[in-house]
């Protein structure tokens, strides 16, 4: 017994001596950024490539003709100095900055833009993940290297926001099939602030610092994007200084991180907002009633009494642990330009509910439960996400509130592709939805006009199937006008007419939660300034600006000469032992048998 | 002509019996249980072909994730990846595929299944073979000792400690094992990475390379390890508590060998019997039981490929683990029915 304690002893030692060897620290080393990713990086194809972590990655290493500002979302110059558009706002005339060079030496030109923008619109493959942008382009043109020239078939205020990547034409040029090619040559050409050196999929992404950006190169010489499937994990990688920027953390998780002595906690505004969807009946694209609405909730004023009937203050503070912001515009106020507060805000107020249920007919049964005026009891069904604990928590509190003003919920929670299906189809009551908005407006603004409603075949991408000719003129105003200020107005009555229709109820606005190691960086410029975060922006600029301490100057690299020793040293141990044990059982080999 | 080859038929006939076994021959057997191996497989191709076809959800909805697609692009996602053709005629084109060793191209990667596939196999195999390993060690060595004093003290307690671990949630465990190890907590520093398989500024040496995945190796193959070794070690020792009773242990006593011979020679091998084909089984369902700790530990693994082909959901992924980890179960299927054969004399004779 005492030979197999020895033996367990030994395997044990093993097992920790070379980690107690990589944990010494040796001199040396450049500041290296490491950044807890938890979504996969789907492509290093800039065309196929759609994932948050994936575009997160194309900002740091491709160029694009303009950007938003770190301040507050403005469109603001990058690759194209400055622009001009003809009178008719069909031509746009970007003249492209000077100087700027891949990673390979070469110039970035206007032909590199014209030649990516040219194959999303000819080649479907590299439409994949940006198509949407040049879908109302009619032509795109280089005169010269410095000139780029798109004519767009209608006049279309969002050219300003085309955040697809460029490619070098001199490096794709060679690439036949777009959907087949995994741009995997490291390093990968570029002209971004960082250059991908080595991707190992599902593990790690990393980038070094461009010696030639153009605006001179980031004060972190190296980027690392490590994968965690699961952000406890991440949490726990953050407070070991294992990472240094964790991002996505629940409510529970950032308030953890509060008493932790290096770590600072970032509480940025989101840029989703989340809602609860009010079927007013849906109809396709043609205009024919689809899915399976209740007849009720036609009724603008029952949509707008259920609205009146919810405690979005509660939601915050509950669900969100007071992380968000009540819900009211449709645009979140992380686009402050944008973002619209109702001036007589329908507050929680189930008196009011309930008696604009009554003033409008739809009296109590014996049950207690109100009835349409033709005599149908008002239960509702509340489509909920089966994998978000957020739906059911907000689910059992709406049910709770609805029925104070006498409508029965009954709760669905199903898959994620359910929702998609059903909400598609119109077969909801109620259903949760929400939507990450851009700092352009109009993809979200876009989902609630007439033609987002499905095609009688099935297709589109719908979301509370309002379809209202005033909303409708607003929007199609808002994307015709190109001074800012008219627009920004535009757009606030488009989302008054939104909220007056009541078609869904926006329920809250949750922030988004960061933490990142305070001991080795600091001035990460967050996006907007106030409240701002620094992962998942709308650029580069967060791990642009980030300045290490010296402490991560001096950072501790792996000492694997200890290591082997370690090891060599666990090997002639473990021989030794087997030796003995060997001469052992020779000794009593007698005894047997 | 027609006389030599009567008269081969009857010399054959005239073969004595004695070589041959009464079960059949190995060939024979080897036929069947192979046979019987690709019929299962085959049935599970159709059977994930169909089953995920039944699946809720517009395959190029999934793939466009409600960006603002027009009709142009999404007709040619559809015919990009076969959708705009009949149910049968997919079938078909997916048999033929596979039987080419193409699975399909994933809509969430762009890329070709079989290549992914391959890219994860190898880290689930590192992980689960190491867990494996371990557990039927310490649960071969447990149950033995558990069963040759059963009822005492040690049975008691480490029968007791292996059936907490095996009713664990495997998640939760793993974050524990984590939080503890990984971090560290009071006296107990953090010793491994909390999660991946190997670290970005690894040197490319060889040695670096090695020790720096065994350092990741460590913690999910230890949480594994806790939670499956409970089964080998009640195996182990309730078959070495059938054999106990038995008259040779007794003659080997008499014989006036040490107690741990009698154990260590005649009795262990005897009770191995049915544990090595029960390891046999779990190798192929272990696989798949892998997704908890690979998602803990963001291993990247084919537990891990599995459980975001799931999310999305990607159907050619989804199949082609489907096939993948289905396809493993049977091989061990297999290969354990051979090997009970070659273990066990009875099998042979039956």
């Amino acid at each position: 017994m005492g030979r197999k304690i020895l033996v367990a002893l030994v395997v044990l030692g093993g097992l920790l001596m070379p980690n107690a060897a990589i944990a010494q620290p040796s001199a040396g080393g450049a500041a290296k950024l490491r950044v807890a990713v938890p979504q996969q990086i789907d492509s290093l194809n800039p065309f196929l490539g759609y994932s948050l972590a994936a575009t997160d990655l194309f900002r740091l290493i491709y160029p694009t003709l303009t950007t938003y500002s770190p301040q507050d979302f403005s469109a603001t110059p990058e690759l194209a100095e400055r622009w001009e558009t003809s009178p008719d706002k069909l031509t746009w005339t970007f003249h492209i900055r000077p100087g700027v060079q891949w990673t390979d030496g070469q110039p970035v030109t206007a032909r590199d833009a014209a030649y990516t923008y040219d194959r999303m619109m000819h080649d479907p493959a590299a439409a994949t993940a940006n198509g949407n942008f040049v879908e109302n382009f009619e032509s795109v043109s280089a005169p010269d290297d410095g000139t780029l020239v798109i004519r767009t078939k209608t006049p279309q205020s969002t050219m300003l926001a085309i955040d697809a990547p460029i490619v070098p034409e001199h490096v794709w040029s060679k690439v036949d099939d777009v959907a087949g090619f995994a741009n995997d040559r490291m390093p990968v050409v570029g002209s971004g602030p960082f250059e991908l050196t080595e991707y190992e999929p599902e593990q790690y992404a990393m980038l070094r610092a461009n010696p030639r950006f153009w605006r001179g190169p980031p004060k972190v010489s190296e980027l690392q994007f490590v994968q965690f499937k699961n952000t406890d994990a991440s949490v726990q990688a953050l407070r070991k200084g294992e990472v240094d920027v964790a991002q996505k953390l629940t409510p529970a998780q950032f308030d953890a991180l509060a008493d932790e002595p290096d770590v600072e906690q970032v509480k940025g505004q989101g840029r989703r907002f989340f809602e609860m969807l009010i079927n007013p009946g849906a109809a396709n694209s043609a205009g024919a009633p689809i899915g399976t609405g209740h007849p009720a909730l036609r009724d603008v004023r029952v949509r707008r009494a259920i609205d009146q009937a919810i405690n979005k203050q509660a939601l915050v503070d509950r669900v969100l642990n007071g992380y968000g912001q009540v819900g009211g515009g449709y645009l979140p106020p992380i686009f402050d330009d944008y973002h619209w507060t109702p001036p007589q805000p329908r507050g929680f107020d189930p008196a009011a509910a309930n008696a604009q249920l009554d003033a409008a007919g739809y009296r109590r049964g014996p049950d207690g439960i109100r009835r349409t005026p033709q005599g149908e009891p008002l239960n509702l069904g509340f489509m909920l996400h089966a994998s978000t604990s957020a739906d059911a928590q907000v689910g059992e509190f709406v049910k709770r509130w609805l029925a104070d003003v006498g409508i029965a919920v009954e709760l669905e929670p199903v898959s994620d592709n359910q929702v998609n299906d059903r909400t598609t189809a119109g077969d909801f009551d109620l259903a949760i939805s929400g939507w990450s908005a851009n700092p352009d407006p109009d993809y979200v603004l876009r989902l609630q006009t007439c033609g987002s409603r499905p095609s009688p075949e099935g297709g589109g991408t719908p979301d509370s199937f309002l379809c209202d000719q005033q909303y409708d003129d607003l929007y199609a105003r808002q994307l015709g006008e190109f001074d800012p200020a008219k627009r920004i107005d535009l757009v606030k009555q488009a989302q008054r007419r939104f909220y007056d229709q009541a078609t869904a109820s926006v329920l809250y606005y949750q922030n988004s939660l960061e933490a990142h190691r305070s001991d080795r960086y600091s001035g990460f410029t967050t996006q907007p300034a106030a409240e701002g975060v620094i992962t998942g922006q709308q650029g580069y600029w967060g791990y642009y600006g980030a300045q290490p301490t010296p402490a991560a100057m001096n950072s501790q690299d792996t000492d694997y000469g200890t290591v082997a020793w370690v090891l060599v040293g666990i090997v002639v141990i473990a021989g030794v032992v087997i030796l003995l044990v060997v001469r052992h059982r020779r000794a009593t080999v007698d005894e047997r048998e | 002509m027609a006389d030599s080859t009567a008269e081969a038929e009857d010399r054959a006939e005239h073969v004595p019996s004695g070589h041959v076994r009464s079960g059949g021959g190995w060939p024979g057997y080897i036929a069947r249980k192979l046979g019987g191996g690709l019929v299962s497989v085959f049935l599970v191709a159709v059977l994930g072909f169909f089953l995920f076809r039944v699946l809720p959800g517009d395959p190029v909805r999934t793939m466009t994730r409600g960006a603002p697609v027009s009709a142009e692009q999404i007709e040619q996602l559809r015919q990009r990846f076969g959708l705009d053709q009949p149910l049968w005629k997919q079938f078909l084109d997916f048999l033929g595929a596979l039987l080419r060793g193409d699975l399909g191209t994933s809509y969430t990667y762009s890329r070709p299944v079989a290549e992914l596939i391959a890219e994860r196999f190898w880290p689930t195999v590192l992980l689960v073979g190491t867990a494996t390993v371990l557990a039927v060690v310490l649960g071969l060595w447990i149950g033995t000792r558990a069963a040759w004093r059963h009822g005492g003290g040690f049975d008691k307690a480490s029968t007791s400690i292996a059936l907490t671990l095996w009713s664990v949630p495997t998640f939760w465990l793993g974050l524990i094992v984590l939080m503890v190890f990984g971090v560290g907590v009071g006296p107990i520093p953090g010793l491994f990475p909390v999660g991946g398989m190997s670290s970005p500024d690894t040197p490319a040496e060889l040695i670096p390379q090695v020790l720096d995945v065994a350092r990741h190796l460590v913690l999910p193959s230890l949480t594994m390890v806790a939670v499956i070794y409970a089964q080998y070690l009640m195996v182990m020792r309730s078959s070495l508590l059938e054999e106990m009773g038995a008259d040779y242990l007794t003659t080997a006593r008499a014989k006036g060998l040490r107690e741990d011979l009698v154990r260590r020679r005649h009795a262990v091998p005897n009770a191995l019997l049915p544990t090595v084909t029960l390891i046999f089984l779990h190798l192929g369902l272990v696989v798949g039981g892998a997704i908890t700790v690979e998602t803990v530990y963001s291993w990247p693994g084919l537990g891990l490929l599995t459980f975001e082909a799931l999310r999305v959901p990607d159907l050619p992924l989804l199949q082609g683990t489907f096939i993948v980890l289905a396809g493993s179960v049977i091989v061990m299927n297999v290969v354990a029915d051979l090997l009970y054969r070659v273990l066990d004399p009875r099998v042979r004779a039956a």
